[in-house]
C-alpha cells in the first residue's frame, strides 16, 4: 500500500510538472491544482498509513490508532489550497478578459521593452 | 501565559476585521487602521523591552504544551522584526490615506493590509514550521488581493506572475515540511532542532534543507529565483510596493534564518556556502538589473533583490558576528526600502510619471525634497554617518573576520556601483531640467497618454501631510539609527547570539525536556 502511494505521488509530481512547464497559463493551472493535492498526499504518506483505525481514541481506548496530526495538516493544507485555487482560476480568468491571451510569452503589458522607435 | 504575543498578532487582524465591517467611509477605514496600528506599535514596544529585559517570551497557545501544541515564541530577533514591522505599518498605513484611491479603500485596502501585517506578525513570532505556513498563506492571500485590487491591465499581468510563482513556493514549502515531519515526527521548531541531528539518513535532511532553501528563497527573492519581484512591484499603487518591498522578501530571510539556525545547523556546511554563493550573485545581478531600468519604481525594486544578498551573505558566513550583521542590515533594509518607495511616490505625484526621461526639475520645485530623497539615497548606498554605512562596514568586518577577501571585494564594489542607478535618478529627476515645460501642449496629450490619463494637462496631485509625515517620520529613524547606532548593533549582536546557541530559546519553548537532559 505505502508503495502504491509512492507510485502514485511519483506519477502525479510529474504530471504535474509537466503541465505546468507549458507556455498556456489553464494547463499552468491545472498543474498548480494537482501539485498542491500531491503535496498533501506526500504528508498523508509519511505521517505512516494506519488501516481500517479511527483516529481518535474513544473511551476506554483501543490498542491500534491512526496517527491524527498528518490528518489535521491535510485538511488545514486543504482549505488553504482550495482557497488560493479559486483565487487564482478568478484571476486567471480577470487576466485573460483584460489581456486577451492565455499565452503567458504573450503577456508582457507589465514589462514593455523600451523600444526607442516604438514610443517615440 | 503572556497575552502579549497573542495580541500582537490580533490587533492588525481586528483593526482589518474593524476597519471593513464597522464603516463604509474612506476617512473612518484609515482612521481605524492608523488608530489599530498605532496600538501594534505600542505593543511591540513593549514585547522588545520585555524580551530585552528578561529573554525569549513564550506562550502556548490551548493550554498544550511544546510540542503538543502550537508554541508562540519571541526571542530578540522575533521582536526587533515585529517593532519595526509596526513602525513601517504605522507609516504605510497614513501614507495610504493619501495614495490609495477611494475605490480601492472601498473595496477593503485598508482590510488586506493590515492581514498581511498580521500574517508576517505571525510568521515572525510562530515557534511550529506547519503554523508558520500558515501564516505564510494569511500573508498571501491578502498580498494577492492588495496585487489585483482595483486591477488594471498592467496590474493584472504582473499580478499572474506573482501569484504563479508564490503558489509554487508554498507547494514546495508544504512538501518539505511534510517530509521533515516525516523523518523526525514533529513539527515544533524547537523540538526539530533536538530530534533533526538524531535522523539516521542526513543525506534526506539535506534533501528538505534545500528544499526548504528554495521554498523560502522563492519567498525572498534570491538568485535565480528572483524574475517575479521586478515583473510585478512596478505595476503596484505605491503604498503596497513599499510595504512588499519593505517587508515580504524580508519574511523570506527570516524563514531561512530560523531554519538554518534552529533546525539545519552549522553541519551542513554545504547549505552554508551554498547561501554564501547565492547572497553574492543577487547583491551582483539586483545592482546591475538596478543600472539597465529607466523607471524608478523598477530601479528600486532591483535594489530590494541587492539588499537581499547582502542579508545573505550575513547568514551564510555562519557566524555570530556575520548574523549580527545580516540582523542589522536587515533593520535597515526594511526601513530604507519603504522610506524609499513613499519617496519615489512622492516624485510620481509631483511629476505625475516614474520615467526618469519624463522627469526633471524637481531640485528647483522642491529642495527641500530633493535633499530628503538624496539622504535616503546616500543612505542605501551606505555613506557614512547614515545607517546603510553602519550595516555594510558590520558586514565588511564579519568578512575580515572570516577571511573572506572575495566577499569584502564585492561588497565595497557592489556598493560603489549602488551610486550608478541612485545618482541617475538624482540626475534625471532632481537636477535636468523639467522636459515636459518645454514641449507644446499636443506633446502633453500625448504624454498623458501614455501614463495612462485621458487628455488635456498633467492632472497633479500634490502630495498631502498623509505622505509626508511619514516620510518625515521614518527618515528621522534612519537618521537615529545613523547617528546612534551602538543599541541596535548591540541588541542585533545579542539576536544572532541567540540564534547561534539557541540555549535561552529552547529552555522558554522546552522547558521540561531540557530540565531532564540536564539531570
Amino acid at each position: 500500500m505505502e508503495i502504491l502511494l509512492s507510485l502514485l505521488v511519483g506519477v502525479l509530481m510529474s504530471v504535474s510538472v509537466w503541465l505546468m512547464l507549458s507556455r498556456n497559463l489553464v494547463k499552468f493551472l491545472f498543474g498548480l491544482v494537482l501539485i498542491s493535492n500531491v503535496a498533501n498526499l506526500i504528508i498523508f504518506k509519511v505521517g505512516g498509513l494506519t488501516r481500517g483505525a479511527p483516529a481518535l481514541i474513544t473511551d476506554g481506548g483501543s490498542e491500534v490508532y491512526a496517527n491524527s496530526l498528518p490528518q489535521a495538516l491535510v485538511l488545514t493544507a486543504i482549505v488553504i489550497g482550495f482557497g488560493l485555487v479559486s483565487f487564482t482560476l478568478v484571476l486567471a480568468l480577470k487576466a485573460y478578459q483584460a489581456i486577451g491571451t492565455v499565452d503567458v510569452d504573450e503577456m508582457t503589458v507589465a514589462e514593455q521593452r523600451d523600444d526607442p522607435e516604438k514610443s517615440e | 501565559m503572556n497575552g502579549l504575543l497573542i495580541a500582537c498578532i490580533m490587533t492588525p487582524m481586528l483593526t482589518a476585521i474593524g476597519s471593513f465591517v464597522l464603516t463604509s467611509s474612506a476617512k473612518a477605514r484609515g482612521a481605524i487602521s492608523i488608530a489599530g496600528s498605532l496600538l501594534l506599535l505600542l505593543l511591540a514596544t513593549v514585547l522588545l523591552y520585555q524580551v530585552a529585559i528578561g529573554g525569549p517570551v513564550s506562550n502556548q497557545m490551548g493550554g498544550w504544551q511544546a510540542p503538543m501544541g502550537i508554541t508562540l515564541i519571541a526571542d530578540t530577533l522575533s521582536a526587533m522584526l515585529v517593532m519595526v514591522t509596526a513602525i513601517v505599518s504605522l507609516s504605510v498605513n497614513v501614507y495610504a490615506m493619501g495614495d490609495i484611491s477611494k475605490a480601492r479603500i472601498v473595496g477593503g485596502f485598508f482590510t488586506f493590509l493590515n492581514m498581511l501585517i498580521a500574517g508576517v506578525i505571525g510568521a515572525f513570532l510562530t515557534g511550529d514550521l506547519f503554523n508558520m505556513y500558515v501564516w505564510f498563506e494569511v500573508m498571501l492571500i491578502s498580498s494577492f488581493a492588495l496585487l489585483v485590487l482595483g486591477g488594471n491591465k498592467v496590474q493584472l499581468d504582473g499580478a499572474v506572475k506573482y501569484v504563479a510563482i508564490n503558489l509554487i513556493s508554498t507547494v514546495l514549502l508544504l512538501t518539505a515540511i511534510g517530509l521533515l515531519y516525516g523523518l523526525t515526527g514533529t513539527l515544533n521548531m524547537a523540538d526539530l532542532s533536538g530530534r533533526v541531528p538524531q535522523v539516521e539518513s542526513q543525506a534526506l535532511v539535506s534533501v528538505v534543507g534545500v528544499l526548504f532553501l528554495v521554498a523560502f528563497g522563492i519567498k525572498a527573492a534570491v538568485f535565480p529565483l528572483y524574475f517575479w519581484l521586478p515583473a510585478s512591484y512596478h505595476t503596484l499603487p505605491i503604498s503596497v510596493t513599499a510595504v512588499f518591498a519593505a517587508l515580504m522578501t524580508k519574511v523570506g530571510i527570516y524563514a531561512l534564518m530560523r531554519t538554518f539556525t534552529l533546525i539545519f545547523p552549522g553541519e551542513h556546511a554545504m547549505i552554508d556556502a551554498t547561501l554564501l554563493c547565492l547572497g553574492l550573485v543577487t547583491m551582483v545581478l539586483g545592482v546591475f538589473g538596478a543600472m539597465t531600468h529607466g523607471d524608478v519604481r523598477r530601479i528600486l525594486a532591483f535594489h530590494v533583490i541587492g539588499s537581499i544578498g547582502f542579508m545573505l551573505i550575513g547568514l551564510g558566513l555562519g557566524s555570530a558576528l556575520a548574523m549580527g550583521s545580516a540582523i542589522f542590515y536587515m533593520m535597515h533594509g526594511i526601513l530604507i526600502m519603504a522610506l524609499l518607495f513613499m519617496l519615489a511616490g512622492i516624485v510620481g505625484k509631483l511629476s505625475g510619471s516614474f520615467e526618469l526621461k519624463r522627469l526633471g526639475g524637481l531640485y528647483q520645485q522642491r529642495p527641500g525634497f530633493s535633499m530628503l530623497f538624496l539622504l535616503a539615497a546616500l543612505s542605501l548606498i551606505g555613506i557614512p554617518p547614515l545607517s546603510g554605512f553602519w550595516a555594510k562596514l558590520l558586514i565588511i568586518e564579519a568578512g575580515l573576520h572570516h577571511d573572506a577577501a572575495v566577499v569584502i571585494g564585492l561588497v565595497v564594489l557592489v556598493s560603489l556601483l549602488t551610486f550608478i542607478p541612485l545618482i541617475r535618478i538624482w540626475s534625471e529627476a532632481f537636477w535636468k531640467p523639467c522636459p515636459l515645460s518645454a514641449k507644446t501642449p499636443e506633446e502633453k496629450t500625448s504624454d498623458n497618454r501614455a501614463n495612462g490619463l485621458k487628455t488635456g494637462e498633467l492632472k497633479l496631485i500634490p502630495p498631502t501631510m498623509y505622505a509626508w509625515v511619514p516620510v518625515l517620520g521614518l527618515s528621522l529613524i534612519m537618521l537615529l539609527i545613523g547617528f546612534l547606532p551602538s543599541k541596535i548593533i548591540a541588541l542585533s549582536d545579542t539576536a544572532a547570539q541567540s540564534l547561534m546557541k539557541p540555549v535561552a530559546y529552547l529552555e522558554t519553548v522546552l522547558p521540561e525536556k531540557i530540565n531532564k537532559e540536564q539531570k
